[in-house]
């Protein structure tokens, strides 16, 4: 008998006859209060994130140029010129900055390492956990590029902030390669006490345009 | 191998699968829990690591717990969906198997320890790779991957903070969620100092200059890297799709960057719905490291061309988990999502420490799963101990996100162990083995006769019907809505009053 077929006799024969069990109760919130987008979502996210220490750039416009602007305004400071972006981005994002690298899949992981950067778009962002989801689609990029560099500037537009968990579960699509991300990389390993900056981006700028 | 066939009461569903063989891995250690946790309790240090990191994570917890208006709803939720899940476990495999395989992956199937390291270690050979990076996983701790890769000649790199310290260490894990919790920064300074190559030997202990030096460390091998291994938190049955909830960035590395993936994945980690995940993914970062949400989790569903990994192996292991299915209460057991908070709770974990348990699985969890898992031989077998190591105070159900009622399964197994000591005709009795085990290690040592006698077991039978009384504090910040048994509490009380004083 294959291993397979093994395991499998196994657990039918540990359930027994007719294992059944009850329905799933449901009773949890499936939304939250508010609509996605509202105002008060907008400031529990930034104080979720702050939590977090990302560092959050809030712009009340939403046309590209100016996001643009906010990018370079975030990475200037940190002497930031150069950055990777993912092909579906709009230009003017990164149109401040003096090198910008387009990903066309070739560079590799080392490559990748000698960029300072990277800024890209989001699918949804979860208010209440401050939780924002990449898909790793054209806004997003592939996974490898939103890893390797130490800075991730991350463009997260306020029609996209919904309040709850199961909101945000609901507008992604679960065959994409999907990377959840709340704060920059941390570790609460030592003593439990969380310090942030291991592997993952130790600086993650999040532009909440809207 | 056990010769008990029945449960008191006739609570087996079906037959059961065979035991996971103790000589394989790591889900037995070499004594018994008294005699371990003997040498544990004689060190300080130990003590004083536990009780601040525990202390900290049960303030972090309770306080993440409290905003969620919702919190008694999710873990009725996730109780309800790990239950369905058990009850409809071979198709929601095979559905799982089916969409990973529809999606460029390729499923195995282990039936022990043993056969999923033959598995793993060829995949690993087939690649030609001399070395793998891995994402922190109790299934591959369980099965002992590393040791089985090592004699292979393949070097398993662990990238996770804390297990990097209890490998630079020579270490053995104490934790389920940080391996290396009986370590406090200045230990944990001395060995990065001496072990690992090239670090400046200006280091100080700094936690957020250990991490550093990590990342430092750990950088070079992720960049070249060409196979990861990795444990899955979910696999989502309808879609074919794996989770890994983590931190650090070391698991998107793992899942990243290699050419090829290997996934070792306990049978019972199946979930039917993505949707179910919404249950989960607020279950388990709260309960866990008392965050809202953990830096990072990552999904992937076989194979994205030009993105991650494109050779991915899913490993669905049974090791003794079809022993533990066929009893309808020790099933339960499989529901746990390892999240670690029964552990930070427990005060016979938070004495003892984790190496005590000698299994990978310590505290209240490992108490029945590791046991379920080996079986109970009624003889000398150190997990046969283990059903003793809990004053069954309640603590572990009470914050256990998935409702698993650790209290009610010691219980069982102590009766099991009866009756199988019966059978073998052995001592030490189930009494002296409690006195020898939990009660001793709860007793101050000269209040051990007053203290010692109280049948666990007919505590724990009143505990049911009894009211329970509100507890003082700090012990009110276990948990926001539930108070302790009454009449378990008080030698109990007296014990955390007497050790804890007012430190928390
Ligand atoms: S038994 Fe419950 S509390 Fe303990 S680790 Fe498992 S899920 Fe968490």
């Amino acid at each position: 008998m294959s291993a397979r077929d093994d395991v499998l006799a196994r657990i039918r024969g540990a359930l027994g006859a007719d294992p059944t069990a009850p329905p799933v109760p449901r009773a949890y919130r499936q939304h939250g209060e508010y609509a996605a987008g509202a105002p008060e979502l907008v400031l529990q996210l930034v104080d979720r994130l702050e939590d977090y220490r990302a560092t959050v750039v809030r712009i009340g416009a939403d046309d590209d140029d100016s996001i643009g602007r906010a990018v370079a305004d975030a990475l200037a400071p940190r002497e930031i010129g150069q950055a990777v972006t993912p092909p579906g981005t709009p230009r003017e994002w990164t149109g401040w900055l003096a090198d910008v690298v387009v990903d066309d899949g070739s560079l590799d992981a080392k490559a990748l390492d000698r960029i300072p950067a990277v800024v890209t778009g989001s699918v949804v962002t979860i208010a209440e956990t401050g939780t924002i989801v990449l898909d790793g689609g054209e806004l997003c990029g592939r996974r490898a590029i939103t890893l390797v560099p130490d800075t991730h500037v991350c463009v997260v537009r306020v029609s996209d902030v919904v309040q709850t968990v199961p909101e945000g579960l609901q507008r992604v699509d679960p065959v994409r390669p999907l990377t959840f991300i709340s704060g920059p990389s941390a570790t609460s390993d030592i003593e439990l006490d969380r310090v942030e900056g291991v592997h993952g981006p130790r600086q993650l700028v999040v532009i909440v345009s809207g | 191998m056990s010769t008990f066939l029945g449960m008191p009461g006739g609570r087996t569903a079906g037959t059961r699968g065979p035991a996971a063989d103790p000589g394989v891995g790591h889900l037995t250690g070499d004594r018994s829990f008294p005699a371990a946790a003997h040498d544990a309790l004689a060190n300080t240090q130990l003590r004083r690591n536990l009780a601040h990191a525990t202390s900290t994570i049960r303030a972090k917890r309770a306080s993440v717990v409290a905003e969620v208006p919702d919190w008694e709803a999710l873990r009725d939720a996730g109780s309800a969906i790990k239950a369905d899940t058990m009850a409809r476990l071979p198709e929601l495999l095979e559905q799982l198997e089916a969409n990973v395989i529809a999606r460029g992956g390729t499923v195995h199937w282990a039936r022990d320890a043993a056969e999923a390291n033959r598995i793993v270690t060829d995949l690993v050979r087939a690649t030609g790779a001399d070395e793998v990076v891995k994402v922190k996983s109790m299934a591959t701790q369980e099965i002992g991957l590393n040791e089985a890769l090592e004699a292979a000649g393949i070097t398993a790199h662990e990238t996770d903070l804390a297990e990097l310290i209890v490998q630079l260490g020579h270490d053995k894990p104490s934790h389920i969620l940080v391996p290396a919790i009986h370590r406090g920064r200045a230990e944990i300074r001395e060995i990065f100092a001496r072990e690992m190559p090239g670090v400046d030997p200006l280091l100080t202990d700094e936690p957020a200059v250990l991490a550093a030096a990590a990342r430092t460390h750990l950088r070079e091998v992720f960049l070249r890297a060409k196979v990861a291994v990795s444990g899955a938190n979910f696999g989502v049955a309808e879609t074919g799709t794996l989770t890994v909830v983590e931190s650090e960035g070391n698991g998107r590395m793992c899942l990243t960057l290699p050419d090829t993936l290997i996934t070792v994945m306990g049978i019972e980690k199946v979930v039917p719905t993505w949707r179910d995940l919404e249950v989960f993914l607020q279950l388990l970062p709260r309960s866990s490291t008392g965050e809202r949400m953990n830096p990072y989790t990552s999904t992937w569903t076989g194979v994205v061309p030009g993105d991650g990994p494109q050779d991915f192996h899913l490993v669905l292991l049974d090791n003794g988990r079809t022993r533990a299915l066929a009893d309808e209460l020790g099933r339960t057991a499989l529901h746990c999502i390892r999240c670690s908070a029964c552990l930070n709770v427990c005060p016979v974990y938070e004495r003892t420490g984790g190496h005590a348990y000698g299994s990978v699985y310590p505290g209240p969890i490992g108490a029945i799963l590791s046991p379920l898992l080996t079986g109970l031989t009624g003889g000398d077998d150190p997990n046969d101990s283990l059903p003793y190591a809990s004053s069954l105070c309640g603590a572990c159900y009470d914050v256990c996100p998935v409702k698993i009622n650790i209290p009610d399964m010691l219980v069982q197994l102590r009766a099991e162990h009866t009756e199988a000591h019966a059978d073998t005709h052995r001592l030490p009795s189930p009494e002296a083995a409690a006195m020898k085990a939990a009660a001793w290690v709860m007793a101050d040592e000269g209040r051990f006769a007053k203290a010692g006698r109280a049948a666990a077991v007919a505590r724990h039978g009143i505990r049911r019907g009894k009211p329970r009384i509100p507890l003082p504090p700090p012990l009110n910040g276990w948990t926001a809505s539930r108070d302790a048994p009454a009449p378990a509490a008080e030698s109990f009380r007296d014990w955390w009053t007497r050790t804890r004083g007012g430190s928390s």
